[in-house]
């Protein structure tokens, strides 16, 4: 039975052996830094939009309650059914409920990787539903029956070729090279189901607390369409997605897209409150709202990591992560990938068996500098692994640590070691690359600089004698 | 002996504590934050006298400055590790932003280019002093690669942790290298050094790597 | 004890212990707080009509749709009937609206009106689709659109052709100042669906490639008439 962290590893070394596929990633995100600088340096401030950004976000965390408690009440006055689900299972089983209720047979969906994290979909199918992705990237890895690659690009990982194929081997259409036709293929199988689906289910960018409104950010069209016309609309949020205030979107908007796409704003800003309202000429009759937790709370209660719950879901992160770009968005093997994921997860499913996400990073900080949120993404990988530590400490990492200590506080052992170093040096050359080369993690793919061959401590007393 | 040479060479004394072993970032980075502080308490003792305190590697200098503090917080000697962290300066924030110093009487001809090692670029804010002093000297041609600020993937334990992401990360970082057709990469932190010489000698790269503080010294 | 108050102990619980504030902490020197606007951080925008209307046409041009400031309904009308002759439309759909009345008039074409409710495949098999709108938004080229202005949720997202009808006066240099003209508008009883439009539909789904018309509008025209 393979651990997550080994699938992670056998996972990464295949990534990162895979030279046009870091290639594709590589070539996918480099317009993007342009992009995003270009609508950066459009704010008056940008660094003065990320601290108000951060302080609103902070502002509704630290009153989760009373933001939640405003956003229900006023979304239930116009008719909206709310449904707090504390758990993954809660949530599934009450929107199977709803769906089995309204004698439902086709859902259509819109992006929402709420409804990845509590596996929705492969709920839904199992109980008989029929589930169709809407948004373009969902629709594509929903046919390829894999999870999405990135937060915001889902089918980041391919070209157009292995779509067309794609689409030829399931629904039969024409090979085609140009990106618009394949687009013109899912637009048609769409607008079908649009029309067709008794339910239509989406996620939510945004929770709006003072007028009790979700907002849902997008560009192709598709969670309009997906929430216009289906006769039911069930949203899932997470409970963390709120916000105090209306006028709080006028900054998050634009810098949702800026960061997350590089784009001054998302092509369609949609806010949902309630069902059809008397004399509206169309709109769902029932319009339902899921609140998750799942596991939500514990980091909440972590305060020293809580900012980590005003992350908008940009995927900012994921984009400037070195990582990320060499072991690509499926070695995480979770639903939230890159810097943010490798934060939560230990949060969201467990510390011990999601640790290695947490070390699986050189700490460069390109993530916490990117936030729009200023969320401390790399010091909070630091926190992650001091946590792991003391709730599990571990005997060969105490004891070489111990060791570590001992070496440290005892500067004429430090110097012994090093000069073992330096004479042991031309023997490890001997044994390099094979089992009993102890350097091997290292000299597997890279050379060992010769060390230096007197240290600086001997040239410091070289000078000091005459 | 660099960093030494040039000091001396602007007329400061300089001193270094025989004691001194290490700054106790790999136990830090691997979670082992007692063990850290137990090396990092030694070194607070040894420098506690210290007028000022110049670090040759971008991430000691934020293992001190910027760690030292949260490691120490609410511990009996965080007044001492914040004083510490106050007068410990990187090499080229030193010369620059203490000394005003950007001209060191350096000379040394070549084509150039500058790896930003990511603890000096984020923790410490430091992109602009080694460009600076880089600048000044005589003969020296600097291009900018376009990755110059991507991580080497070098990161302490995380070479020998991850080494297959760790050398793709050094790959990318090599291309771009190699993209600027320099002969010399210079970079302020000596592990990622290490780590793109590694990578570069893998590939049978004629490309030199050097310390900051070695071509400032050069005259 | 019911889910919801499950939740709201399990938060409360977490939040006995405080997390420090950023304000304290703000990067920029000035202190602010939870007044500061965004406005004082978002892209600036100019005083009068004119730049405003200057900034929309840039931003909505830069986003792929076509922007027209009309002279007259006269020209308004020209205009759409130049687009109903390229795009070879046979059926439109509109809501009924001072100007949507006007301009549909003038066209002659088969309608589907969405007022009273509509049958999905006669909204479905429409050319195109013409609204009007609660405000323009400088800043960012938007398009306000609520239920009552535009029709309902549908008629501006599945016809292939959006056309927009506005008055000068529904310019608004920003979305803060648009949200805050729907608040003063609608007060408690707002509609169910309020959306911003920001160009014709669009994805980056295939190779980051731009492709318009994802599965919204493939063009979008916004005309502006006295």
């Amino acid at each position: 039975m393979k651990t997550h962290a080994g699938e992670f590893n056998e996972s990464a070394r295949r990534y990162t052996a895979d030279l046009p596929h870091r290639d594709l990633i590589q070539k996918a995100l480099a317009g993007y830094y342009a992009k995003r600088d270009e609508s950066k340096n459009r704010f008056q401030n940008w660094p003065g939009a990320r601290d108000l950004a951060a302080e609103i976000k902070w502002n509704a965390i630290n009153h989760l309650d009373r933001c939640l408690d405003e956003f229900v009440s006023k979304l239930e006055a116009r008719g909206t059914k709310i449904f707090w689900a504390p758990g993954a299972q809660e949530a599934r089983d009450y929107i199977i409920g709803v769906a089995r209720k309204h004698k439902v047979r086709s859902i259509i969906k819109s992006k929402s990787m709420t409804a990845e994290e509590i596996h929705l979909n492969d709920a839904l199918e199992k109980e008989g539903f029929e589930v169709v992705e809407s948004d373009l990237g969902e629709y594509i890895v929903q046919l390829r029956r894999e999870p999405p690659y990135h937060l915001v690009f889902p089918a980041m990982h391919l070209t157009r070729r292995q779509i067309s194929d794609l689409f030829h081997d399931k629904l039969g259409s024409a090979p085609t090279n140009n990106p618009e036709d394949l687009t013109m293929i899912a637009r048609r199988v769409m607008r079908r189901k649009y029309c067709e689906a008794e339910m239509g289910i989406s996620g939510a960018n945004f929770a709006i607390a003072e007028t009790g409104m979700i907002s849902i950010t997008e560009n192709e069209g598709n969670a309009r369409l997906t929430t216009s016309l289906p006769k039911i609309h069930v949203a899932i949020v997470g409970i963390e997605k709120v916000l105090p205030k209306l006028s709080d979107l006028a900054l998050f908007l634009p810098m949702l897209a800026t960061a997350g796409a590089g784009q001054s704003i998302t092509c369609y800003n949609t806010l949902y409150g309630g069902p059809r309202q008397p004399g509206e000429p169309d709109g769902p009759e029932e319009f339902h709202v899921v609140l998750l937790d799942n596991r939500r709370t514990e980091l909440l209660a972590d305060a020293e990591q809580r900012d980590a719950l005003h992350c908008i879901r940009c995927g900012a992160c994921l984009n400037v992560c070195p990582v990320f770009k060499n072991v690509g968005g499926h070695s995480y093997g979770t639903t939230y990938q890159g810097p943010i994921g490798s934060v939560i997860t230990p949060h969201l499913r467990g510390l011990q068996d999601w640790k290695h996400l947490s070390q699986a990073s050189s700490l460069c900080g390109a993530c916490t500098e990117t936030c729009p949120l200023k969320i401390n993404l790399h010091h909070h990988l630091l926190h992650n692994r001091r946590n792991a530590v003391r709730a599990l400490p571990g005997r060969l990492g105490k004891f070489l640590q111990s060791g570590f200590v001992f070496m440290m506080r005892r500067p004429k052992l430090y110097q012994l070691a090093a000069r073992a170093g330096r004479i042991a040096q031309p023997l490890q050359r001997l044994f390099q690359g094979t089992i009993l080369d102890p350097l091997r993690a290292w000299t597997k793919t890279r050379l060992f600089p010769p060390l230096a061959e007197k240290s600086f401590r001997e040239m410091w007393r070289e000078r000091k004698t005459p | 002996m660099s960093i030494v040479q040039v000091l001396e060479r602007l007329g400061h004394k300089v001193d270094y504590p025989e004691a001194q072993t290490c700054c106790g970032q790999p136990p830090f980075n691997s979670g082992h934050w007692d063990e850290a502080r137990a090396v990092a308490e030694r070194q607070m003792t040894i420098f506690r006298d210290a007028e000022t305190v110049v670090i040759a590697s971008g991430s000691c200098g934020a293992m001190v400055k910027n760690f030292y503090p949260e490691l120490f917080h609410n511990h009996p000697r965080e007044a001492e590790a914040r004083a510490l962290a106050a007068k410990t300066h990187e090499f080229s924030d030193f010369l620059v932003n203490k000394l005003a110093v950007l001209d060191v009487g350096a000379r040394f001809p070549g084509r150039a280019t500058f790896h930003d090692g990511c603890h000096g670029l984020r923790e410490l804010g430091l992109k602009k002093p080694p460009r600076q002093l880089l600048r000044h000297v005589q003969g020296l041609e600097l291009v900018e690669m376009s990755e110059a600020e991507t991580c080497c993937g070098f990161g302490g334990a995380f070479a020998v942790k991850f080494p297959m992401i760790s050398t793709a990360m050094g790959e990318v970082k090599c291309a771009s290298i190699a993209d600027t057709g320099a002969d010399y990469v210079i970079s302020n932190d000596s592990s990622c050094l290490m780590q793109i010489r590694g990578v570069l000698d893998r590939q049978g790269k004629s490309v030199k790597t050097l310390h900051l503080a070695e071509v400032l010294a050069q005259t | 004890m019911t889910n919801r108050e499950i939740i709201l102990g399990r938060i409360r619980e977490a939040l006995k212990v405080s997390a420090p504030n950023p304000a304290i902490h703000a990067s920029t020197a000035e202190s602010f707080s939870l007044s500061a606007s965004p406005q004082k951080w978002l892209p600036p925008v100019g005083k009068t009509l004119e730049q405003q209307i200057d900034l929309f046409r840039q931003n909505a041009e830069a986003l792929k749709a076509e922007f027209r400031v009309c002279a007259n309904m006269n020209e308004a009308t020209e205009h759409v009937k130049r687009l109903a002759g390229t795009g070879d439309w046979k059926k439109i759909g509109r809501h009924r609206g001072e100007l949507t009345d006007a301009v549909a008039r003038k066209l002659g074409l088969a309608e589907v009106k969405t007022d009273g409710g509509y049958a999905v495949d006669d909204l479905e098999s429409c050319d195109a689709a013409l609204t009007e709108c609660e405000a323009l938004v400088a800043q960012t080229g938007s398009v306000l659109v609520s239920a009552p202005s535009a029709g309902g949720r549908a008629l501006s997202v599945l016809p292939p052709h959006h056309i927009v009808l506005a008055r000068p006066n529904q310019m608004e240099p920003d979305l803060t100042a648009a949200l805050q003209r729907v608040r003063e508008k609608f007060g408690d009883k707002f509609p169910s669906f309020l959306s911003f439009i920001s160009g014709p539909s669009r994805t980056g789904d295939i190779e980051r490639i731009l492709v318009l018309g994802a599965h919204g509008p493939k063009k979008l025209t916004i005309l502006v008439l006295p």
